[in-house]
């Protein structure tokens, strides 16, 4: 978590805000993915989400669905994406966060993911669709191997709620910037009430997305929060291109045009 | 046995199962929808109406039935049915539409969306919805829709606007993940009616609150009728709505044993089956903890089974509960055994079970058959088997005689 904490110190610091774009692991290929990695950060990416493929992706739209979809027909296994991680963590300084399923993390055992998450090199987890009655296992074992946890908070979540996901976190927490589901959208999301409704309780780094599509949903979101996600948009961009990698990196670099000094 | 937990804690957990594993984003909605439901319990002009409707429009009661002819045939226990196939729409379904219609109403909610697998729920949201006027809209896998098509032509008479789901298996658990996906997306003017005891809380204790008419009734019939309760009393399990209806009212009945019937498809391999509290172990899917069927990376398992309704990888969080209390023993059925007694109860008593329900037959007559003849084996006979006629002379076709 030290790598995550160290990112957002930064870029507080300098006052830029972050980007940080979603990879559906192993999409369309594990080249693919590890060809991205390895020129994101150029790109202007601070930390990149890697989405974990599961069978029923309820959090997701229906282009990060279907892409996990194929890349599961194709026979991924978890251990894959740990691997690929591997294998390029010495190469980049990005921060490298896995997305993931509760279900995919309890069929393999919480001891055993966190484990190989922390020795592949994965600096944190995010799980979308945890039961935040049930996080102390999982807090106490990100503590362990130094992991940062997020949870998310959405426009409609209670202050009261908040608390409690807030306490849950470490490392910084996702804001949800709209309602409904992931998926690109004309319109700025509005986060500044929920982001001030945070910032009241907390001083955890914001990461905001859901529908970031434009450098200037990037600018707008970063002018309350540390860092925007970019999610469908990017894989949308991934699924349509001839070569996936370059097409990710090359919208990472057009988002970036988001990012300056405030 | 320690003491049986009978409603879920503020968490929405029966013990280590249940709960809301789901995105943020659905929370406040089910926050509203616990408080709509739990006052609605304590509210005498809900309870009045939702009575009334389930009188005059649904039919209730539905009748005990005996089945002289089968019992003769099996020799053992006498069988009694529990005859939700006569409910409007012809299966248990439209006990918990009607309640959740009535409940969207009151939440304010002005669209409705539902999952289904053989398609009675879908047909019995769609129906309550046109009741009430509501626009409905209801997610069906392409191989259900193949498997149901006289359900999907039902549905859109209701008025109701059929989504096929191409995605993953193409059946009821896909279904369900569309109709979750399309409510993170509408949540503030739409109202999911999840169609079994399955979902985040306050789903599982919802359905099967409004599910309990039915053992509510047949307790109060074997004791007016039988002047005794039940021995055993049979239900399939695919969710297990029809299952946590008719056992809930029973559970204290000490003397009353229960059996929950999965399917077993065509053998006991993973992806062969869809017996959920028999071959799965615990884990997370559709926003509960309960037993699930997985891989080792805790993806979703494929299933089969010869009946669309059972053709599920979950099963309800109260259920699992059940399971591990060792208070409902859960076994599982054939394919072959369920089209077995599909033919039989038709035969013997007149009667034609929907595929799901005749996998309850089968496990009961076994059951009677080693039992003595003053026993009572009470079956939930669930639904009506007229959807399924033309996947039964599929299935079949070579054990019936051909005409000259």
């Amino acid at each position: 978590m030290s790598r995550i904490d160290d990112i957002f110190t930064s870029l507080r610091e300098s006052g830029t805000g972050g980007l940080m774009p979603f990879l559906t692991g192993g999409f369309p290929s594990l080249v693919d993915t590890r060809n991205a990695l390895l020129g994101l950060e150029q790109a202007g990416a601070s930390i990149v989400e890697i989405g974990f493929p599961f069978s029923d992706p309820i959090a997701d739209g229906p282009v990060i669905a279907s892409s996990m979809h194929e890349v599961l027909e194709s026979g991924l296994r978890v251990e894959s994406l740990f691997e690929l991680v591997e294998s390029i963590r010495s190469d980049v300084s990005l921060g490298l966060v896995a997305m993931v399923s509760e279900s995919i993390i309890e069929r393999m055992g919480l001891n055993e993911f966190t484990h190989r998450a922390a020795t592949a090199g994965f600096d944190g987890l995010i799980v979308p669709d945890m039961d935040i009655n049930r996080t102390a296992p999982l807090r106490a074992l990100a503590d362990k191997h130094d992991l940062s946890l997020t949870f998310l908070i959405a426009p409609t979540t209670s202050v009261e709620r908040a608390t409690m996901i807030l306490k849950a976190c470490r490392g910084f927490v996702y804001l949800l910037a709209r309602a409904g589901l992931t998926g690109e959208s004309e319109q700025a999301p509005e986060i500044a009430r929920q982001v001030d409704m945070i910032r009241q309780q907390s001083n955890l780094p914001i990461a905001a997305g859901f529908g970031i599509a434009t450098p200037e949903h990037v600018r707008q979101v970063n002018e309350h929060a540390d860092a925007a996600i970019v999610g469908s948009a990017l894989v949308r961009r991934m699924t349509e291109a001839d070569d996936p990698a370059a097409a990710a990196i090359e919208f990472t670099r057009h988002l970036s045009e988001g990012l300056q000094a405030s | 046995m320690t003491s049986l937990q009978t409603e879920p804690d503020p968490s929405g957990s029966f013990g280590d199962f249940g709960g809301r594993y789901v995105p943020e984003t659905l929370i406040a909605a089910l926050d509203q929808l616990t408080d709509a439901w739990k006052s609605s319990r304590n509210d005498p002009a809900f309870q009045d109406q939702f009575r009334s409707l389930l009188r005059n429009y649904v039919g209730r009661p539905t009748p005990l039935t005996d089945c002289p002819n089968l019992t003769r045939h099996i020799g053992g226990a006498s069988i009694w049915l529990k005859r939700e196939d006569l409910a409007h729409t012809g299966a248990h379904k439209i006990n918990n539409t009607i309640g959740q219609v009535l409940l969207a109403r009151q939440m304010g909610k002005e669209r409705i969306i539902a999952e289904t697998g053989a398609g009675q729920h879908g047909v019995a949201t769609a129906t309550a919805c046109a009741r009430f006027g509501l626009p409905c809209e209801v997610y069906m896998g392409e191989e259900d829709v193949r498997r149901q098509a006289l359900n999907v032509f039902r549905m859109q008479l209701l008025g109701a606007k059929v989504h096929v789901v191409k995605d993953g298996s193409r059946t009821l658990k896909d279904a369900t993940n569309a109709a979750m996906r399309d409510w993170m997306g509408s949540v503030d003017h739409t109202h999911y009616i999840i169609g079994s005891v399955v979902g985040p809380h306050p789903f599982p204790a919802m359905v099967r609150d409004f599910q309990s008419v039915i053992g509510i009734e047949a307790r109060a019939q074997c004791l007016d009728m039988l002047g005794k309760l039940p021995d055993c009393i049979v239900a399939c399990v695919g969710g297990g709505s029809n299952a946590a209806g008719i056992f809930h009212p029973f559970l204290e009945d000490a003397s009353v044993e229960m059996f929950g019937v999965e399917a077993g498809g065509r053998g006991s391999q993973q992806g062969d089956h869809a017996a959920t509290l028999s071959h799965g172990a615990p884990g997370v899917l559709h926003g509960s903890r309960s037993y699930v069927l997985q891989d080792p990376d805790g993806q979703t398992s494929p299933v089969h089974s010869c009946s669309a309704g059972l053709d599920y990888p979950g099963v309800g969080p109260e259920h699992a509960a059940w399971r591990d209390s060792g208070r409902v023993q859960y076994i599982s059925v054939t394919d072959d055994e369920a089209l077995a007694s599909f033919r039989l109860l038709s035969e013997q008593e007149g009667i034609m079970p929907a595929l799901e329900t005749s996998h309850a037959i089968a496990a009961a007559t076994s059951m009677a058959a080693n039992r003595s003849s003053d026993e009572v084996v009470l079956v939930n006979l669930s639904g009506r088997g007229d959807k399924d006629v033309t996947e039964a002379q599929r299935l079949l076709e070579s054990h019936i005689p051909k005409l000259d």
